[in-house]
């Protein structure tokens, strides 16, 4: 019996829903920091690609999209 | 009439906040250069809730929160795979390499993404076929959680609710911006993220604590009388902390219907892959991780352990099961619990977080749905591009959204979760399999990525309209054509969901015809995963 409940298939479950939480909590935090050291790079290339999918929403589909921030 | 009066004030009030959170961030950056500066500086949590406010919608809290009702805390496994497989698999290996090579091909869609890395233009303009009608049943769905919720809280005429809030969205899309603003998406998951958490710490509170009402639930199964759950039994329920019977039609329900096809289908769903290519970098990424978990956990574990433990509530209250007080309509029970155990004012803000997950989900849809069809179905087909294409993509939007509306009013009872499901397990057994060896494989071949997205696509809807019970009886054309109700009517095939007859095939010949076909050239590749996995 672990939290009122006695089929460890759904305690299982309700004990796993929280681990894999904390495990999202803990990745999050060891890799605060990782994956921006090249993020000049990085920046570049999103911009780039934020600009032509502007152009393709205004220009080629009128899609409303003028204040995308 | 009065409830009416008030719930217009609060959404106007709704509205105009949204509307300003996106008019503020609108003029804080004009540019695209001053939204990636600005973007640098941007609070890891802004991307996290904005991912988490699209995956979650009405369907998810209204549709599978009361699912849980019938279908008691096994559910909870859907909420460990959304946060699995939704976030941590979903941004750790998907996203990073996703961003990376969506950036290397240029694709600005998820299906010119598929296309490009296998050098087929069949790809694009099928997937986007694919895209584009499958996501008008799930818009259908999205709208049928909001107004079950109007109708059955604050008495809103069912109908009306559903046109008034299908109107409120077209709005919203129109002036607010087609795509929900980065900012706005973040505001409407704090509101989301508010709503539940409430719901989480009052539910345990009516019921006197964690142990104590999840033991109310483990008990009750042998407290009500036998003829109200005789006919669930009689499937294979066992009760409401317990798994169903293995292999029975309810365990296959369950198991492979509402905990495999949504929690693994997220993987492929167009309008989140999409998200990853407009990360600035990996580090928001990881760091979003932590937020979406912590989020992803508070919105599906608050609605199927609420959805759950209503049972307990309405027993201990009107000696009645869930679904008895909503007459046999699951997409009831959490609208049903609010009215009777929460206060008024909690009901409004219950809907101002439902309205933020449908509109946050919506605005995603239609502007996957228009880009399906503007970009990747007419200009792939008539190799044109501007010009008539924007009529094209906007036609479309307002035909999807008058057939979503038209959905919701023929729909049948208890739908939200089914068909949310259908969605995702069609995407699933139709994009997973290449998305997967897009990012992870080399030796997949344009011919293998064809062929598992055509047969995948195909068993799918060959499974749902001949063999799964849920679909097939209501399409009944294999009634028409075989008097029967469906192929194979021996246990447990017409419970099983088509996911799991579907997606191991597209996998199995995506790899066979790869392996037997020819490989991409070095060059195609090396462009293609320049950068990728690092």
């Amino acid at each position: 019996m672990v939290l009122g409940i006695d089929d460890p298939w759904i305690w299982g479950a309700y004990v796993g829903c929280i681990l894999v939480t904390l495990l999202c909590v803990v990745y999050g935090i060891l890799n605060w920091n990782k994956g921006g050291e090249d993020e000049e790079e990085q920046v570049k290339e999103e911009l780039n690609w934020h600009k032509k999918e502007k152009d393709m929403e205004e220009k080629e589909l009128g899609l409303w999209d003028e204040h995308d921030a | 009439m009065n409830d009416l009066l008030i719930l217009s004030i609060v959404v106007v009030i709704y509205l105009a906040l949204t509307g300003y959170v996106g008019y503020v961030a609108w003029r804080r950056t004009k540019t695209a250069d001053d939204y990636m500066v600005a973007g640098r500086e941007t609070h890891p949590f802004i991307m996290a809730l904005s991912y988490g406010a699209t995956f979650i919608s009405t369907a998810a809290i209204v549709g599978f929160g009361g699912t849980a009702g019938i279908y008691g805390m096994g559910l909870l496994w859907l909420t460990f795979l959304n946060i699995l497989v939704g976030i941590f698999i979903a941004f750790v290996f998907f996203g990073k390499r996703t961003r990376k090579m969506g950036h290397n091909l240029g694709a600005l869609t998820f299906p010119e993404f598929l296309s490009k890395r296998f050098d087929s233009r069949f790809i694009q303009y099928f997937s986007g076929i694919v895209i584009f009608l499958g996501m008008t049943l799930y818009a259908s769905v999205v709208l049928i959680g909001m107004a079950r919720f109007a109708e059955t809280t604050l008495s809103i005429n069912y109908n009306i609710a559903l046109i008034a809030l299908a109107v409120i969205v077209a709005l919203y899309v129109i002036f607010g911006g087609i795509r929900g603003v980065m900012y706005t998406d973040a505001l409407q998951g704090s509101i989301m993220f508010v709503g539940m958490f409430i719901l989480l710490v009052a539910i345990y509170w009516i019921l006197g604590g964690v142990g104590e009402a999840n033991q109310a639930l483990t008990n009750l199964v042998n407290s009500v009388p036998a003829e109200a759950t005789a006919k669930a039994a009689a499937t294979g329920f066992t009760g409401w902390t317990s798994m169903p019977s293995l292999g029975s039609p309810f365990w296959w329900t369950l198991v492979s219907t509402l905990v495999l096809g949504v929690g693994i289908g997220v993987l492929s769903q167009p309008q989140l892959a999409v998200r990853f290519m407009t990360v600035k970098s990996n580090r928001e990424l990881n760091r979003a991780v932590l937020v979406g978990g912590i989020f992803i956990l508070l919105m599906t574990g608050t609605a199927f352990i609420v959805g759950a433990l209503s049972n307990v509530y309405f027993f201990d209250t009107i000696g009645k099961l869930s679904l008895q007080v909503v007459e046999g309509n699951a997409d009831k029970i959490i609208p049903a619990f609010i009215t009777s155990a929460m206060p008024l004012w909690f009901a409004y803000l219950f809907m101002i977080t439902l309205l933020s997950a449908a509109m946050s989900t919506l605005s995603a849809q239609i502007h996957t749905q228009g880009t399906a069809l503007g970009r990747d179905i007419y200009e792939t087909l008539t190799k044109k591009t501007g010009g008539a294409s924007v009529y094209v993509a906007r036609l479309g939007i307002a035909i999807a959204m008058i057939i979503a509306v038209i959905m919701g009013f023929i729909l049948p009872p208890n739908i939200i979760a089914v068909g949310t499901s259908m969605w995702f397990s069609i995407t699933a057994a139709a994009f997973l399999s290449m998305y997967a060896f897009a990012l992870f494989w080399k030796g997949c071949t344009k011919a293998g990525a064809i062929s598992g997205l055509v047969i995948g696509t195909l068993v799918s809807l060959f499974w749902l309209v001949f063999e799964y019970a849920k679909s097939a009886e209501a399409l009944g054309i294999v009634k028409a054509l075989t008097g029967n109700a469906m192929l194979i009517s021996s246990a447990p095939w017409p419970t099983v969901d088509p996911i799991v007859i579907s997606l191991p095939i597209a996998f199995v010949v995506t790899v066979v015809v790869s392996l037997m076909t020819k490989k991409p050239s070095k060059e195609h590749l090396e462009a293609c995963f320049q950068g990728v996995g690092k």
